[in-house]
């Protein structure tokens, strides 16, 4: 079966890839961490501000593929105001809807929706969830780096 | 090897018919991608293998198979004599004078990584030095790296100009009296940049330093004659040769093989072992512990063959026209730099697209059936130099054409039309 190289790069994907949203560093980010895709050298940091349990501030910055700044981009996005406890369970069905079992979690995630492509494309899975893995290593261990391998 | 006068920019479609023929011999060209047919242009990372191959492997297995010295059988004397004509075939391809300074070793990586544990552990002392070049595939830079930490020597990195060449004058700067040996690419995987080994080799030589060269990626593309090369170490891979994984070649000037002490401990390198004490083989032996890849010098041997009926000068001239021809083909698409403009380079077009990540070029081109590489090439000191985290690369060989240069260019094409 011959998927559409389009349903990889949608509009969304190469407007976020174009125009990075939240790309910036954040000076005062009471939670950082670095995230490295070791096999294609892409390299991103993830800067969060966290007031009462909630991501008050998220940014990032870095060079990867357009699959990873998109990704990156549109997480911080999705993440914006979001509890803790709900960047946590929304890591879970992104994570679950690109690589999961099946046909991944029920329920639209909404503009994540676009990344849902990369399933077709499994050497580009960890394109996509770099900086899901580097948010969620800077909310539970900042500091550290969160690596796809 | 492609010269320079190949690279000018009025180059036309290539006139001579190439090598197309050689394609039946690779049954894998036959195959398709994503429904599109199967553009092999990853040469560089390894090649694909002719029928040849793959029969004299398999007739060993049917035929031949035994393990080596060591039976009283038939099957054993078969096995071994074709493994020690394998060696023979070796020396003959790379000129050596004697068959027994050719040693079989899984690939160039662990050719390099068995000097540097031998020869450097006897060498290499305190406050000496090992010279590098800043072009090296990270297989010639690691194992330096962790002989010199052991002895507490330094490495150190000859320069590269911006044009991908290799800075010749800092080079002989940096020979030092310190310099214990010097490790350098014969051809530059991420680039494709010829060095000028013969001239690097004197000037080492000139100083009393002994050269080894990494010849994973010129073997495959150009005749090597170790003896009018004059290095001290030569080494290869057998699967970018058109040959199997898992095999290659470790070519050493007898009088350092002698010398250097074993790699490995096991059967096969020994003469005779007591509790007390153990005597050691003879070289090649010496360093080929436990059973050898039988098989993958069998292998090795029929990729050799195939490429010398083929002709490696014609290899050499196909495959500087196809260079020659992608480089004006994809260097005229908008937004697209070529990375490495060296004079004299090999087979490797390396390039960059504006606002394209090599990744997805990698990702749609895979999907018009064009396989390439992207990334650091694991060359990433490289591409530090150069400013670049990754390249895209299409590497060619002896099977490519013209027309598959095409493809490449439209797949390039398409990618900035995903993107614009």
């Amino acid at each position: 079966m011959t998927v559409d190289i389009r349903s990889l790069y949608q509009e969304i994907i190469v407007d976020h890839n174009r125009r990075p949203r939240n790309f910036r560093e954040i000076p005062d980010a009471d939670r950082i961490a670095n995230g490295d895709n070791p096999l294609c050298g892409d390299r991103l940091i993830v800067y969060v501000n966290v007031r009462g349990g909630v991501i008050r501030d998220i940014g990032f910055t870095g060079n990867g593929c357009a699959i990873s700044t998109a990704s990156a981009s549109l997480m911080t996005e999705a993440l914006l105001g979001k509890t803790e406890k709900e960047a946590e369970v929304l890591f879970g069905r992104f994570h679950d809807r690109v690589a999961g079992p099946g046909s991944g979690a029920q329920g639209s995630l909404g503009k994540l929706e676009a990344l849902a492509g990369v399933r077709e494309f499994p050497a580009r899975v960890k394109c996509a969830t770099l900086a899901w893995h580097t948010a969620r290593t800077a909310l539970n261990a900042p500091g550290q780096t969160a690596s796809t391998e | 090897m492609n010269r320079g006068s190949a690279l000018r920019a009025d180059t036309a479609t290539p006139t001579v018919p190439g090598l197309s023929h050689a394609r039946g011999d690779f049954p894998i060209l036959a195959r398709k991608v994503h429904g599109k047919p199967l553009v092999y242009l990853d040469n560089a990372a390894t090649t694909q293998k002719p029928r040849a191959v793959t029969a004299a492997i398999r007739r060993y297995y049917e035929t031949s198979n035994a393990n080596v010295h060591r039976g009283v059988h038939a099957l054993s004397d078969r096995a071994t004599q074709a493994y020690e004509e394998a060696r023979g075939r070796v020396a003959r391809f790379l000129n050596a004078r004697e068959d027994r300074e050719i040693v079989f070793v899984r690939g160039a990586t662990e050719g390099i990584n068995l000097v540097a544990q031998t020869y450097g552990r006897v060498h290499l002392l305190e406050g000496d030095e090992v010279l590098v070049t800043g072009m090296e595939h990270h297989s010639n830079i690691v194992p330096w790296q962790m002989a010199c930490d052991r002895a507490g020597a330094r490495l150190k990195v000859a320069p590269v100009l911006a044009s991908g060449e290799l800075d010749l004058a800092a080079y002989g700067r940096m020979l030092s009296p310190r310099t214990r040996l010097a490790a350098v690419t014969h051809v530059s995987n991420a680039l494709g940049t010829v060095n000028p080994v013969r001239e690097m080799i004197g000037m080492a030589h000139a100083q009393g330093v002994p050269v080894l060269v990494d010849g994973a990626q010129a073997a495959p593309h150009t005749p090597v004659d170790v003896q009018a090369l004059g290095c001290d170490f030569y080494v290869f891979s057998g699967h970018k040769l058109y040959g199997p994984t898992g095999i290659g070649v470790l070519y050493g000037k007898e009088e350092h093989l002698e010398a250097m002490p074993p790699y490995q401990g096991g059967g096969d390198m020994i003469l005779r072992v007591t509790f007390e004490k153990t005597t050691y083989n003879a070289i090649p032996w010496k360093f080929e512990a436990g059973t050898p890849n039988i098989a993958g010098a069998i292998g090795l041997r029929a990729a050799i063959d195939y490429l010398d009926a083929v002709g490696l000068p014609a290899i050499s001239a196909h495959e500087g026209e196809l260079l020659a021809y992608a480089t004006e083909e994809v260097g005229r698409i908008p937004g697209v730099r070529i990375v490495g403009t060296a004079r004299e380079k090999a087979g490797i077009l390396s390039f960059v697209l504006e606002g394209v990540h090599p990744h997805d070029i990698g990702t749609i081109l895979d999907h018009e059936g064009v396989a390439i590489r992207a990334g650091h090439h694991c060359a990433m000191p490289l591409m530090d130099l150069l400013g670049l985290p990754s390249t895209a690369r299409a590497s060619f060989g002896l099977y490519n054409t013209p027309a598959e240069v095409d493809l490449l260019a439209a797949g390039i094409r398409k990618a900035r039309e995903v993107f614009r």
